[in-house]
């Protein structure tokens, strides 16, 4: 089992949905947000590019988060879900500095926060709150070691993208391009 | 043109607009501890090469340094965590693939190392102390009582602390050996924290561990200069200091090379010292004022021109500090862009 996320950036048109989602959901405190959008925009008028991605933890294969963490409060699930114990965690800030996408924060109590997958509805066989809200469908979730998996297929068939592949993390969210 | 902003108002404290995590703890902590390791290090050396009456302000005076400069280092540490009740959780399990789980364990064993080291020559630096009266009277009232001697006029309150000291007396050999292996670690680790981040461009090379030990150990050679009395010390220390400070400018030429030949993120990160907002910090108060400065004083007193030892000392320390400063705080800013 290998959970990953494919995000399709020619459908997805930067609403937000999936940051309200996931706060009303997970209940984030005021201010603080697991995933966010990022808009991208690049040439000069008037041939330009724009693109939109929704972001969050990547949930990588190779994770410096968990490698870096001094007590083992960041750790690796089932289905390769990196979640974090709060009450083994220090705040030492470790893995914050370590991620390259800046996908930890540090809650309010003082231990780290970060996306979960929504690995309380995943279990239960519903997708993640950020993918089930999307009003524009571009957000596929599932299992990438099952073939037939929707996002399995929508990966093997269209081209995709990584974010910062150089720093070696083999990130588990495609971007559709 | 190329633009990139987060549209959905993502405001995480202490990680947007830029990844500041880590405050002022953090450098302060690393040059405290690559003070102590740099002070231990020349204690059990020249304890080793027998030199420790020739050289008694390194190996009997110096050392006292460095668990106090250990205790505020760990003091800050946990000033710097943000769930400071859970701290303990660092000691419930080792984990080598993380540089903070090992050197966490390395201060657990050179703290109380480094207190034994001292304690056995407190009697010879400290023949009188007072304990009827004085602030530090009632914490050394703890461990020590008044006797009638001469020569000492104090001894251990417990005869278990008395019998202690005469095993580590014997004993002192290992003890340095241990002591010399662990400064080192404890050096080296104080860069490897920062270089096991491969998230900040700046901090990720494989040069930081032995330049964070190499300025270290200057550090460190520069407060046993300014205790000293003894000119042959200051002579002796001040040479190793001018060397020790060739060492670190090599590393950091080095350390920038490697930057500037490598890719775009590392080419960045070194701009902010050559232009960037690093580069007055940097260039001129670590590099100019911390290091060459300190140098040129020294090989002018070598020569024989008068200087006060604590004018190059003073500044190598302040180098130093301001060093790890500049080097976490631009660290942070440096990241993979995509």
């Amino acid at each position: 089992m290998r959970y990953g996320m494919a995000i399709d950036t020619r459908k997805c048109v930067g609403c937000s949905d999936c940051v309200v989602a996931c706060q009303t959901e997970n209940n984030i405190e005021h201010g603080y947000a697991r995933d966010w959008i990022t808009e991208t925009v690049e040439g000069i008028y008037p041939t330009m590019v724009l693109e939109h991605r929704s972001e969050r933890c990547n949930h990588c294969e190779n994770t410096p988060c968990v490698r870096t963490c001094p007590t083992g409060a960041s750790h690796v699930i089932e289905g390769g879900i990196i979640k974090v114990t709060k009450h083994e965690c220090i705040g030492c800030g470790a893995c914050i500095e370590s991620c390259p996408y800046d996908a930890r924060y540090f809650h309010t109590e003082g231990w780290v926060d970060k996306c979960t997958f929504c690995d309380h509805r995943v279990n239960n066989g519903q997708d993640p709150a950020c993918v089930s809200v999307c009003p524009t469908y571009c957000m596929y979730f599932g299992d990438l070691d099952d073939k037939n998996s929707e996002v399995s297929k929508i990966v093997a068939s269209r081209k995709w993208k990584v974010l910062a592949p150089e720093a070696g993390t083999k990130p588990q969210i495609f971007y559709l391009t | 043109m190329k633009e990139e902003l987060i549209v959905s108002g993502r405001m995480n404290l202490n990680i947007d607009p830029v990844l500041n995590a880590w405050h002022w703890q953090i450098p302060l902590y690393l040059f405290l501890g690559g003070l102590a390791a740099g002070v231990l290090f020349f204690a059990t050396l020249y304890f080793i090469r027998n030199e420790s009456e020739k050289y008694s302000t390194a190996v009997k005076i110096a050392p006292i340094i460095a668990p106090i400069a250990i205790a505020l280092g760990l003091v800050a540490l946990i000033l710097d965590l943000k769930h400071k009740l859970y701290f303990w959780q660092l000691y419930t399990t080792i984990r080598l693939d993380s540089p903070m789980s090992w050197g966490a364990w390395v201060l657990m064993l050179v703290m109380p190392l480094s207190i034994i080291w001292v304690a056995t020559y407190l009697k010879e630096v400290f023949p009188k102390i007072e304990l009827k009266k004085g602030f530090f009277a009632k914490i050394f009232n703890i461990f020590l009582k008044p006797v009638e001697n001469n020569d000492v006029n104090w001894d251990w309150k417990f005869k278990w602390l008395s019998d202690f000291e005469l095993l580590m007396i014997k004993n002192r050999k290992p003890l340095a050996w241990v002591l010399l292996v662990t400064s080192v670690i404890l050096g080296v680790y104080t860069g490897i924290l920062l270089s096991a981040f491969n998230a900040r461009p700046l901090w990720n090379n494989a040069i930081l561990g032995p330049l964070f030990l190499v300025s270290g150990l200057s550090t460190g050679a520069a407060s046993i200069m300014w205790l000293s009395k003894n000119h042959e010390e200051q002579k002796l220390f001040s040479k190793i200091d001018i060397l020790l400070i060739v060492v670190e400018l090599f590393f950091i030429i080095h350390l920038f090379m490697g930057f500037l030949a490598g890719p775009q993120v590392q080419i960045e990160a070194a701009n902010l010292f050559f232009g960037g907002e690093f580069t007055i910090y940097f260039g001129l108060f670590v590099v100019v004022l911390g290091l060459i400065m300190p140098a040129i004083f020294e090989i002018m007193e070598l020569n024989g021109y008068r200087i006060h030892v604590a004018i190059p000392a003073i500044l190598i320390l302040f180098g130093g500090l301001l060093f790890r400063f500049v080097m976490v705080e631009a660290g942070q800013i440096t990241r993979y862009l995509y």
